[in-house]
């Protein structure tokens, strides 16, 4: 556990109940700054409500949370001022510009009228919106809406940027796109932290990240490190006929530090993939196909949870 | 409080941004619905019927509904723009919690509506006492006071439906609201006819309705016949009411958006 000497959040059973519901059990994190720190986990693990937390939109049930060193209990207004938030859903004015969303949003946080419209360019030429910021957010489509959801973080210039399932429900060019930006937003040196059930996002956006299931952190650290310390260098994955599968009696065993049936594939975790699959066409086994990969935080989490992380 | 009244203001802001999209829809119809009605059952129902001994004396039928008509629009634009456009931005679009995000507070943004709401009422109540002064109805001096009774009438109405808006979740329905709550008061709170004219049960329970005050006051101001006593009656009535409906407002926008 890293000190929160310095840290611009620091959790320490940080726990969220909603009547008798626990939906954050007491978890321990710390963010500091210029890092880009993830929660990863499937639906439901407590990310939104963690994110919630940290906002100052959402009362802490018990535990200890500090942002910026301040309490959200006491300084909510303070906190609020040097945050920028992408919630999980977007929460735009559909009846207004695009521009006018940003400019509008700038007044919450008293941004000064001449300063808010020269950052608004800023932004729209940032997410590359520039040609559509006289046009309503309704028709706009769902990646641009979330470009504009992220510009809109940036009005008040925030000290450390939430975004909650930043590309969920987009398509792969849009992700890539939001991706790009906020990579290069990381590269100038923000504070980010991000929530996420895909395993590339969390791989190539977060310096350090916890997995969280059901209310609860189960590992904590660099993308690189959770995959050194939980699983092997490379999977190989079979894809096996049904009845070739259920006879399959031990006939892998030793060809892997570690063998997972899957409902419609079998997964060998190795550090030489190559060699597993020689062995298993010398040992004669029928297979239908087989791929050889690098080991991703999939299977990490399948390591930690038994289960996959989107299903 | 600087605080707050700047993110108030900003939230008025925010609505007035909006509206601009729509305003001119919104006050053609602001001129349109009381000059239908006026030509209608001022003129036209006037025509048919006997006042002398049921008014108040000096009152001529298009002035008695007039002024209950300005009176009773304003409840009704005051229930209406609570009603669908609060739940809308507090579960459909989700603006409040984008609003909630920033230092700007939910005591902030239930003021921020209230005062929006007293904007969009003056507009309308000003639109109706144009109208009421081209039909002859009124002067300047009369109306001026008439129009802040009907915004103030209407503020009862909103705060109050603004409280029961916020507490809806998705498929919010206002049919059961305006069916059993606004459609009668309108009909049975004195702006057609005396409530003295009522059978004995309404007859009593008029007086206790909010909307029965707003058309007194409101009235009482369009004609000159409002006694001190009456109006301080009248305005207590309502003014408790707005705090009350504001304050329950103030306690479930903080429920839904602070969880
Ligand atoms: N306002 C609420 N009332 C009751 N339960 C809630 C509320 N918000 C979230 N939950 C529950 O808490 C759990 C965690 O939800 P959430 O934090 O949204 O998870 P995630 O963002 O990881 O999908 C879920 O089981 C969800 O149903
Ligand atoms: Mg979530």
């Amino acid at each position: 556990m890293p000190s929160s000497e310095g840290a611009l959040v620091s959790a320490r059973r940080l726990t969220k109940r909603f009547e008798s519901f626990t939906a954050v059990g007491g978890i321990d994190f710390d963010v500091q700054p210029g890092e880009a720190f993830g929660f990863l986990g499937p639906n439901g693990a407590g990310k939104t409500s963690t994110m919630r937390m940290i906002g100052c939109a959402s009362p802490v049930t018990s535990g200890e949370l500090r942002i910026f060193g301040m309490d959200p209990r006491r300084d909510a207004s303070r906190i609020k001022a040097k945050l920028g938030v992408v919630p999980q859903l977007d929460n735009l004015d559909a009846e207004i510009t695009v521009r006018e969303n940003l400019e509008m949003y700038a007044r919450y946080f008293d941004v000064p009228k001449a300063v808010a419209r020269a950052r608004v360019e800023e932004l729209l030429d940032f997410v590359q919106l520039t040609d559509r910021a006289g046009s309503k957010v309704e028709p706009l489509s769902g990646g641009m809406k979330r470009r504009v959801t992220i510009a809109r973080a940036l009005v008040n210039n925030p000290d450390l940027i939430l975004l909650d399932e930043p590309t969920t429900g987009l398509d792969p060019q849009a992700r890539h796109l939001i991706w790009e930006r906020l990579y290069r937003l990381k590269r100038d040196g923000a504070t980010v932290i991000l929530t996420t059930h895909y395993m590339d996002e969390a791989e190539q956006l977060c310096d350090r990240l916890v997995v969280m299931d059901k209310a609860a952190i189960v590992a904590e650290g660099s993308p690189r490190q959770l995959i050194e310390r939980y699983v092997t260098k490379e999977v190989l994955e079979l894809r096996l006929s049904p009845d070739i599968r259920a006879s399959l009696d031990g006939r892998l065993d030793g060809l892997a530090e570690r063998i997972e049936v899957l409902p419609d594939r079998v997964q060998l975790h190795t550090a030489d993939g190559e060699r597993a699959l020689e062995h298993v066409y010398t040992r004669g086994i029928p297979i239908e196909s087989a791929l050889v990969r690098r080991a991703s935080l999939e299977d990490v989490f399948l390591r930690l949870t038994g289960r996959t992380l989107v299903e | 409080m600087g605080a707050l009244l700047r993110s108030a203001w900003c939230v008025f802001q925010r609505n007035l941004l909006v509206y601009r999209h729509v305003w001119r829809g919104s006050l053609f119809m602001g001129f349109l619905s009381p000059l239908l009605f006026l030509l209608s059952m001022g003129l036209g129902v006037g025509a048919l019927v006997r006042t002398e001994g049921v008014l108040p004396a000096g009152a001529s039928f298009l002035t008695f509904l007039g002024s209950g008509l300005l009176a009773s629009t304003c409840m009704q634009t005051g229930s209406f723009e609570s009603s669908f456009p609060i739940v809308g931005k507090m579960v459909w679009r989700r603006n409040y919690e984008a609003m909630f995000a920033t230092p700007v507070s939910v005591g902030a943004i239930v003021l921020g509506e209230l005062l929006w709401l007293a904007a969009r009422l003056v507009m309308v109540a000003a639109a109706f006492a144009c109208v009421l002064a081209a039909f002859g109805v009124g002067t300047l001096a009369s109306l001026v006071p008439a129009v802040a009774a009907a915004v103030l009438t209407g503020l009862a109405f909103g705060a109050c439906v603004m409280a029961y808006a916020a507490t809806l979740r998705d498929g919010a329905n206002f049919n059961a609201l305006f069916r059993f709550g606004i459609t009668p008061l309108f009909l049975f709170s004195g702006v057609f006819f005396p409530i003295t004219r009522l059978p004995a049960p309404i007859r009593w329970l008029a007086p206790t309705t909010p909307l029965f005050h707003g058309v007194e006051l409101t009235r009482g101001l369009v004609l000159g016949t409002l006694g001190a006593q009456a109006a301080v009656i009248h305005v207590t009535y309502l003014v408790v009411m707005v705090g009350l409906g504001a304050s329950v407002a103030y306690w479930i926008f903080r429920r839904r958006l602070w969880t």
